[in-house]
């Protein structure tokens, strides 16, 4: 029997069986268990929006956090400086402005300079913010965090299925866009800028493009992140630790795949949890882990996948 | 339909193309012709728009054209087929033809049954009808170049450029893509032909216009193009003089470098196809055959930098499996065409790297013998490297290739984009050094009158092969026509 085409490819099917197994989980897992897979949930949002970048568009954003932290701190503020009188919504909603509005800031004169110039601009943008976080202490909460006022809800039940829920529609989004005519574009526009001109495609536009739609998912998984945890830090949302191990998610999930990166966030979280017990020695087997994934399998999780099906 | 004014293109103080006018109307194919190095395939680059020019007009179906970014003059008819191809690996043959057929738009969200059909008609017309559904990495070669043929026409386009055409195929392949260019030219279109020789693309194109050093030398049929004085001169060289030799070289004994019958692949491109030739001890070998003809690949495989299939024995021992440090250190150091020079060090800095491996004693020593034997490196000993004119950069390349102390020196395209008067200096540095020395010396050039006086042998390498081999004296009449 003929199988519709795109239950064919194995990045969707993948994520249909892990978003499958994640539906039934309320079913099963404690409220710890449900609140590690909610931040899980957001940070495969982060992983996603930074494989349409780097994955297709072939632009290598080493300050994915940067356009996190505009989005959690633009919803936290707001919330923090205007509740009850603005909707926790219109906050989020600003917050993916924000995040987007700073993107194309950033990325304008970004996209102009050539090969490892633009990871270096997106790190220091990074910086940046973390200064600005801290210079700005009295609206921001400096090194002490932000407090927010309203909270997503109280049940780890209703937050697990909203951030489950963002996710697969983001995930679906995401990875509709990699496989359409703009995807492809992007990823010839990645691979061969000049080839990609010739053809007839304006390259920065559609790298422009893909850096809103990342900077627009990345603020709103920030925003909504912040009023799922009560609390913005420069810590969880900002610091260069939180990019490097989104970076590391999507990368061992598997490049190019967008449900990949989705993979690798939810495994590198749990994976550090599991590990918990063993202390320092934790965050030292999973960067261990991810080290012989990214230098063997460079193609990551799904990368893996693909590989044996051609074996057999 | 196009019209090139006063075509320049400046990088840095290099004049790659120098007040270049040529032009192509509907219906006729162009050939733009020139050895590497003289601005040609620039002069492509600034019609399309991927590198602007730096100065001069250039009308595109009475529109000007120049300046304007590659996406833009692409959607206005023009189109460019690339040598290299880099198609989307993941990807489909199809969905690569469909790639360039979306239009730039950001609004593009879904694939469309217009744009599937248009692909599949263009894969039939080049001839990949059978191979739709399979990927690129399983692709022969000839099918690689046809999708890179299928992308540049997808847009009908009214200009094809076309970079090197028939490089890497087979001579049946050479016809089939000849047909499809002509089929062009029959539908009213004007095709750009860009290559080394006129003789490949003699039969196809109408018009030739031949470049030397970024200016245009000759312009007619290819016949007369080939006739003309200044192109036999720029590809043969004029009075073939020989240098007088000092000492006899023995004409027997062991070689000290031995090729035999090598091979070499880049993926499916067959680039050096059962090579034999040998060097002996204290000998000038010289391998001449244009651009593309498996001279640096056969170099980089003595060198131990890509992998080859046959045997290389260096001083009756066998190279395979040698690291290309080890090769270096064994004695064999290579003077790459590209120069690898480190441009941000000094030339003394470029120099001491060179002969880190002796000691202090020495080096100086060998540091004044080659300051002795390139004088101008001396006076820019603290300079930049990047900042050395070409014939400058070409010199120190050499020289640090000889702080190496090396038993042979491979020299590969030393005049590569070099004025003549440069060619002049160079020419007797070489001189010097091997009346001065018994260094041996493989030396890789399109440049057959550079080669040919200091050369005590000649080989002729054409697409792969040894074409001639013999004295520097029986060049002219026996290889030199089947060179050009």
């Amino acid at each position: 029997m003929a199988r519709p085409a795109w239950l064919q490819s194995r990045p969707v099917v993948a994520g249909i069986v892990l978003l499958v197994l994640g539906a039934l989980v309320p079913l099963v897992g404690s409220g710890y268990v449900l609140g590690l897979l909610t931040v899980a949930f957001y940070t495969a949002v982060f992983a996603m929006a930074w494989d349409l970048l780097f994955g297709f568009a072939g632009e290598v954003n080493f300050g994915p956090t940067f356009l996190i932290g505009l989005g959690a701190y633009t919803a936290g503020i707001l919330d923090a400086r205007l509740s009850p009188h603005v909707s926790l919504w219109l906050c989020v909603a600003a917050g993916a402005a924000a995040a987007v509005i700073g993107g194309v800031v950033l990325a304008l004169p970004a996209l102009r300079v050539r090969g490892p110039y633009f990871g270096l601009t997106t790190l220091v943008a990074v910086l940046m913010l973390q200064n600005m976080v801290v210079v700005f202490a009295g609206l921001t909460g400096g090194e002490i965090g932000l407090a927010v006022p309203d909270v997503l809800s109280v049940s780890a039940t209703v937050n697990y299925w909203i951030a489950y829920g963002f996710m697969a529609l983001s995930g679906a989004i995401l990875y509709g866009l990699s496989r359409s005519p703009i995807g492809l574009v992007l990823q010839a526009s990645g691979q061969d800028p000049v080839q990609a001109g010739a053809l007839g495609f304006n390259v920065t536009k559609h790298k422009l493009f893909a850096f809103i739609v990342s900077a627009f998912f990345s603020g709103l998984a920030g925003a909504l992140m912040v009023f799922y945890m009560g609390t913005a830090s420069v810590g969880t949302f900002i610091d260069i630790s939180v990019g490097v191990q989104i970076i590391v998610a999507a990368v061992l999930g598997g490049r190019r795949t967008v449900i990949g990166a989705a993979v690798g966030a939810v495994f590198l979280i749990a994976m550090g949890e599991t590990l918990r017990p063993l202390g320092e020695l934790a965050t030292l087997l999973v960067s261990l882990v991810a080290l012989v994934v990214v230098l063997f399998f460079p193609d990551g999780f799904l990368g893996m996948l693909r590989g044996r099906a051609r074996g057999d | 339909m196009l019209e090139a004014n006063g075509l320049t293109k400046r990088f840095g103080g290099l004049v790659a193309v120098k007040n270049l006018s040529f032009s192509v109307r509907g219906g006729e194919i162009l050939g733009l012709i020139g050895p590497n190095g003289s601005g040609k395939s620039t002069a492509m680059r600034c019609v399309m728009g991927v590198d602007p020019p730096t100065a001069g007009t250039v009308r595109f179906q009475g529109r000007e054209i120049a300046g304007l970014p590659a996406h833009k003059i692409a959607r206005l008819g023009v189109g460019l087929v690339f040598q290299h191809s880099r198609p989307l690996h993941r990807q489909t043959v199809l969905e690569n033809i469909k790639v360039a057929l979306i239009p730039d738009r950001l609004g593009m969200i879904f694939h469309s049954a217009e744009i599937d059909d248009q692909a599949r008609a263009i894969a039939r017309r080049v001839g990949l009808g059978s191979v739709l559904d399979r990927k690129p990495p399983t692709l022969a070669f000839a099918d690689l170049r046809r999708l890179e043929l299928a992308k540049a026409i997808a847009l009908h386009p009214q200009l094809l450029l076309v970079d090197e055409p028939f490089a890497g195929l087979t001579a049946s392949e050479v016809a089939t893509f000849s047909g499809l260019i002509s089929g062009f030219r029959a539908e009213g279109r004007a095709v750009l032909l860009v290559d080394h020789n006129v003789k490949s693309v003699a039969a196809l194109v109408d018009r030739a216009v031949a470049m030397y050093l970024g200016e245009k030398i000759a312009e007619g049929t290819a016949a007369e193009v080939m006739r003309d004085e200044t192109v036999r001169r720029v590809y043969l060289g004029g009075a073939l003089t020989r240098a007088e030799r000092g000492k006899a070289i023995a004409a027997t004994g062991a070689p000290l470098l031995e090729v035999r019958d090598v091979e070499v692949r880049y993926g499916k491109a067959l680039a050096v196809q059962g090579v034999s030739l040998h060097v002996r001890e204290g000998e000038f070998v010289a391998l001449v055959g244009l651009n593309g003809a498996g001279k640096t690949t056969l170099f980089n495989a003595i060198s131990g930098l890509v992998a080859h299939q046959g045997e290389i024995r260096w001083n009756g021992a066998p190279l395979a499996g040698l690291t290309p440090a080890a090769v270096a250190r064994g004695g064999i150091v290579q003077c790459p065409e590209t120069r690898e020079l480190f441009g941000d060090m000094t030339v003394r800095e470029n120099l001491d790297l060179g002969g880190h491996a002796l000691p202090d004693a020495e080096r100086r020593e060998r540091l004044d013998w080659l300051f002795d034997l390139f004088p101008i490196l001396r006076d820019r000993a603290s300079q930049v490297a990047r900042t050395l004119s070409g014939g400058e950069q070409q010199m120190l390349a050499i020289a640090r290739a000889l702080m190496m102390k090396p038993r042979l020196l491979i020299l590969d395209e030393p005049t590569l984009g070099l004025a003549p008067v440069i060619l002049e200096t160079l020419s007797r540095a070489l001189h010097r050094l091997r009346a001065t020395t018994g260094l041996t010396v493989l030396l890789g050039e399109q440049n057959v009158t550079f080669a040919l006086p200091h050369a005590d042998r000649l080989y002729v390498m054409d697409h792969g092969r040894i074409a001639w081999e013999g004295q520097p004296e029986r060049f002219e009449e026996e290889a030199a026509d089947a060179y050009l």
